[in-house]
């Protein structure tokens, strides 16, 4: 395309009004659509987070999360028979047998919502080293204390240090809060497993079993073990990041399919406001695109001119767009995740794909809003264009 | 009545431009309409909720169930009409993307506090007389094809092993704003075979659904609810169902926040997409309106005419935002589940809010070009070549 | 002298709505190569049209057209556009620059369309300013220079390509006296002293003074 570039860009800066009111429009809606994905990612993110690689996470088969799972005192036996489970330095295997349930707390300001409670045993550090105690002190094995995650630390009231929470007919006191390192646990409170057990009455039926294997690589053997075995039919293990991981399926769907959806709505709406601006630019330069022919600039010149000039429109309130929803990484979400039925913190993660999405979106509305105006440029007649008609 | 024949043919004088704008402002209205009735849907269990019943449940948590014998203690309150009961069953239909209600309820008087799921009273006798039915509702039993003496096996969770429940009645929701996608079936069989199971966990119920006499009341019937419980295992909470179902819908908070900014935004891009327009096509017509003031016309008049073409435009694109709004949601309904969305359906104030936006845009977007022509001296209009 | 343009029984005719309106009927002309020529007439009576024909930027119904030894008329629309890039310089009415490009990059538009470096247009670009006597205004955009400097731009724009017909369409139609003095006394050396072709439609009969010849058409007819 033998038009120079520098005609294009030089013709957007000189009508700035309309130009600035396309861009802001495209702006916006690549906002939205890149806030969507960021945080569609930010939960992913959390959950994968959340679970290692070689760490299996056992659960019953029909639950849709740890609070409806439930795993009776022999089935927990027979699986600590099963090969492929690392043993820690003392010879025990490392695994903790984890009742799970929910609470309400007050947040702060408004609102009550679903905490988790996770009733955890030693080997539970072990397991996940992410976890680290940053505040206070850790609670003490056979008393009725909680450590809190920081997430639910500074979004409930009642949930500080020295706080105390009353549940199962008792006073549990917070004795310190734990970051882990931004993944799901940051929303919960944790605390000896044996006495939730008791002050539930749940005799010793836990949610999930967390174990650690020898290899990564030995899941595959360790699972066919586990199928293999007859009575552990009604339960199954997961690799505990794809556990978590699926956890959170749900929820991301949701955001991504309503944020998208409407995206896809507003970008009609912002296209269209592209393919005005454009037949307005072709409008007003019907006389120099006639000069341009008469010169011997063909059609298809014409025709790439004003779609780049379109594209260009597009890239930059593309761009616009980014840079503000990037700034949206400063922020951190929290709401109810629905498969868990508790609170979940995560923040709006941008990732080489969003950018990438994002301004081929924004192009590909430059694309299709410009086209038609462009093919109408290119179309006129020499003289007609003259003319200015 | 010559004003308004002018303004029209001035709209359309750029029949593509103001098709394209029309078609943009109805686009915008259209997702407007959509996002409002997600939110309604969000909220329709807090809409559908009677003011004459209280729900109890453990002040801890939710999940966590309270002992059946608390039954005749809160039955034998002033003011309380009766005393029904459910628990959460959950559990796995086929696959686990499968949802909808299934519970465990009373059948003796689940059905007398919830009037508003209408059955008859044939299927309802004959519920009550086999051990093992179940009711489900009428859009659940057309999502699934669901018919009278179906059996509907369940894997459950909460409640291991394997359930299986017979279809004995199909409820129908009084109107649409209630929920015609649960399973229903008698907590007497779920306690039998939990008795025999797991018997530590035989005799709890997950909440209760306390029917009053007087709406005026709740508060304090609730507090006397509360009295009865406080300071045993299992403290009760105690609220009208309106506010139960709000702290459920609250849960979601954020996203209905994010929801809800999203819709503004939309008023925004209409805002621009017809802005943009009137700017240029007043901006084209300067030496038209110098001409015009040569002729006498006053600026006030060019003023009002700019400001008719705009609405023209937004009222056409309102008109045609709405039914696509109602196309639009009629897809939805046919693609995503009903068990998912259970109430969803546009409310009549959506409608007045989408056409409301649309006309404030009108006149917002008309703003800027109108002070211009106003503005502009004759000299100068004269003069303009663009 | 051969003719440089043969214009032989060309007819045109425009839509304007479902309506034909002829404007030339069959017209016949020879222009020499070097000649100064001045198309006059009322307005309606085909004098542009057979100008943009001539140009090679409108098609005639009937009739064939030959400028140098080149059909135009038989063209491909490609064809074409390439050979107006090389063959003709335009000089408008109204100037037609392009508002956001400065007189520098005006007059190098036409040169983009040749294989040319960028070092050897600027030597032709200069030139051509130079020609013109614009050397010192090269920067300028448009709107800072006045009626007479931009048909002066425009001209140097024609001269680019160094073609050998230019087509003037009312070159003075929106200058005042002097600048208008100014334009044709260059178009005047252009053509004495350069040996360009000069087809120029006017309604000054001062501007059809400086020409050699001076026809006359009538409702698409020469008189």
């Amino acid at each position: 395309m033998k038009i120079p570039l520098k005609y294009i860009a030089r013709n957007l800066v000189t009508r700035k009004l309309t130009t600035g009111i396309t861009v802001a429009g495209v702006a916006l809606v690549v906002f939205v659509f890149s806030a969507v994905l960021m945080l569609a990612h930010g939960v992913h993110q959390t959950l994968v987070a959340t679970g290692g690689t070689d760490n299996v996470i056992i659960t019953r088969k029909s639950s849709n999360g740890e609070i409806s799972s439930i795993i009776d005192g022999d089935t927990q036996s027979i699986i600590l028979t099963l090969p492929y489970i690392a043993k820690g330095a003392n010879g025990q295997p490392i695994v903790s047998r984890e009742p799970v349930v929910v609470i309400n707390l007050n947040k702060i300001g408004d609102g009550v919502s679903n905490v988790t409670v996770r009733g955890v045993s030693e080997p539970a550090f072990a397991l996940r080293p992410q976890v680290r105690l940053v505040e206070g002190r850790m609670f003490a094995f056979g008393s009725r204390e909680l450590i809190v995650g920081q997430a639910i630390e500074s979004r409930f009231a009642g949930a500080q240090i020295g706080d105390v929470v009353k549940f199962a007919g008792d006073q549990w006191k917070i004795v310190g809060k734990f970051e882990a390192g931004k993944s799901a646990f940051d929303s919960e409170l944790w605390g000896d497993a044996l006495q939730l057990l008791n002050a539930f009455n749940r005799g010793n039926s836990i949610s999930s079993m967390t174990l650690k294997l020898e290899r990564p690589e030995a899941f595959e053997s360790f699972q066919r073990a586990f199928e293999a075995e007859q009575r552990l039919n009604q339960f199954e293990p997961k690799v505990e990041r794809k556990y978590f991981e699926e956890q959170s399926e749900f929820l991301s769907l949701f955001i991504s399919v309503l944020g998208i959806f409407v995206t896809v709505i507003f970008s009609a709406g912002a296209t269209i406001g592209a393919t005005i601006t454009m037949y307005a630019a072709v409008a007003n330069r019907t006389v120099e695109i006639g000069t341009l022919r008469a010169l011997g600039f063909r059609r298809r010149s014409v025709l790439t001119a004003f779609l780049l000039e379109s594209c260009l429109l597009a890239l930059v309130g593309g761009t616009l767009g980014l840079v503000l929803s990037s700034l949206l990484q400063f922020f951190r979400v929290s709401t109810l995740n629905f498969q868990s039925f508790a609170e979940l913190e995560f923040s709006f993660a941008l990732s080489p794909q969003v950018i990438l999405s994002s301004l081929l979106f924004a192009l590909a509305m430059g694309i299709i809003g410009g086209f038609i105006p462009a093919v109408h440029a290119a179309r006129l007649k020499i003289v007609n264009a003259l003319r200015g008609a | 009545m010559r004003i308004l024949r002018l303004t029209i043919r001035n709209a359309f004088r750029h029949r593509l431009r103001s098709v394209l704008t029309i078609a943009g402002i109805a686009i915008a209205v259209t997702a407007f309409g959509f996002l409002r009735t997600v939110v309604t849907a969000w909220y329709s269990g807090v809409e559908a909720s009677s003011a004459n019943r209280l729900i109890t449940r453990q002040a801890i948590s939710f999940i966590f169930p309270l002992p059946y014998a608390d039954k005749e203690q809160i039955a034998r309150l002033p003011n309380v009409r009766s005393v029904s009961w459910a628990n959460w069953f959950g559990g796995v239909y086929k696959d686990k993307s499968q949802f909808f209600a299934r519970m465990a309820v009373d059948g003796d008087t689940y059905f007398d506090v919830y009037p508003e799921f209408q059955i008859e009273p044939d299927q309802l006798a004959q519920f009550k007389r086999e051990r093992n039915a179940c009711i489900v509702g009428a859009d659940l039993a057309q999502q699934y094809g669901f018919k009278l003496g179906d059996i509907i096996p369940l894997d459950g969770d909460i409640y291991p092993g394997h359930w299986e429940f017979v279809v004995r009645g199909i409820y129908r929701p009084r109107d649409k704003t209630i929920d015609g996608t649960q399973m229903l079936f008698h907590w007497d069989y779920l306690n039998e075979r939990i008795r025999q199971e797991s018997p530590g966990r035989a005799d709890e119920v997950g909440w209760y659904i306390v029917k009053i006499d007087d709406p005026a009341r709740s508060a304090e019937v609730s507090d006397h609810i509360d009295a009865l419980f406080a300071n045993s295992r299992a403290e009760t909470k105690t609220e009208t169902e309106r506010a139960f179902q709000q702290g459920f819908a609250q849960s979601g908070n954020v996203i209905i926040g994010g929801i809800n900014f999203i819709s503004f935004v939309i008023v925004g891009i209409i805002m621009l997409v017809l802005g943009n327009t009137m700017i240029m096509s007043a901006r084209e017509r300067t030496r038209e309106y110098a001409v015009f003031k040569t002729l006498g016309f006053s600026a006030k008049y060019i003023a009002t005419m700019i400001f008719g073409e705009s609405l023209v435009l937004s009222i056409f694109g309102a008109a045609f935002g709405v039914p696509l709004t109602i196309g639009l949601v009629k897809m939805f309904e046919q693609f995503v589940p009903k068990a998912w969305f259970p109430v969803f359906y546009v409310e009549p104030v959506t409608y007045v809010l989408a056409a409301t936006a649309a006309l404030l845009v009108g006149v917002a977007a008309a703003l800027f070009p109108m002070q211009r022509a106003m503005r502009t001296p004759i000299v100068e209009g004269l003069r303009f070549i663009g | 002298m051969l003719p440089l343009i043969r214009i032989e029984g060309v007819s045109k005719a425009y839509r304007r709505d479902s309506f034909d309106i002829p404007v030339l009927n069959k017209l016949t002309l020879d222009v020499a190569e070097g000649e100064f020529l001045a198309l006059m007439g009322p307005s309606g009576s085909g004098k542009t049209t057979l100008l943009n024909l001539v140009a090679g930027i409108d098609r005639p119904n009937q009739g064939r057209i030959t400028v140098g030894d080149t059909d135009i008329a038989a063209l491909s629309e490609t064809a074409l556009a390439k050979w107006r890039a090389t063959h003709v310089g335009f000089i408008f009415q109204f100037y037609n620059l392009i508002p956001v490009l400065t007189a520098y990059e005006n007059v190098e538009l036409p040169l983009l369309l040749t294989p040319l470096s960028k070092a050897e247009r600027r030597k032709h670009v200069e030139l051509a300013l130079g020609v013109v006597g614009l050397s010192d205004r090269i920067y300028h955009y448009p709107k800072q220079l006045s009626g007479g400097q931009e048909q002066r731009v425009a001209i140097a724009r024609a001269i680019a390509t160094d073609p050998t017909l230019l087509v003037a369409d009312e070159p003075t139609g929106d200058l005042d006296k002097q600048s208008a003095e100014e334009i044709l006394t260059l178009l005047d050396r252009l053509n004495k002293e350069f040996k360009k072709t000069i087809v120029m439609v006017t309604h000054d009969p001062r501007a059809a003074e400086r020409a050699h010849t001076v026809r006359h058409l009538d409702k698409g007819e020469l008189i």
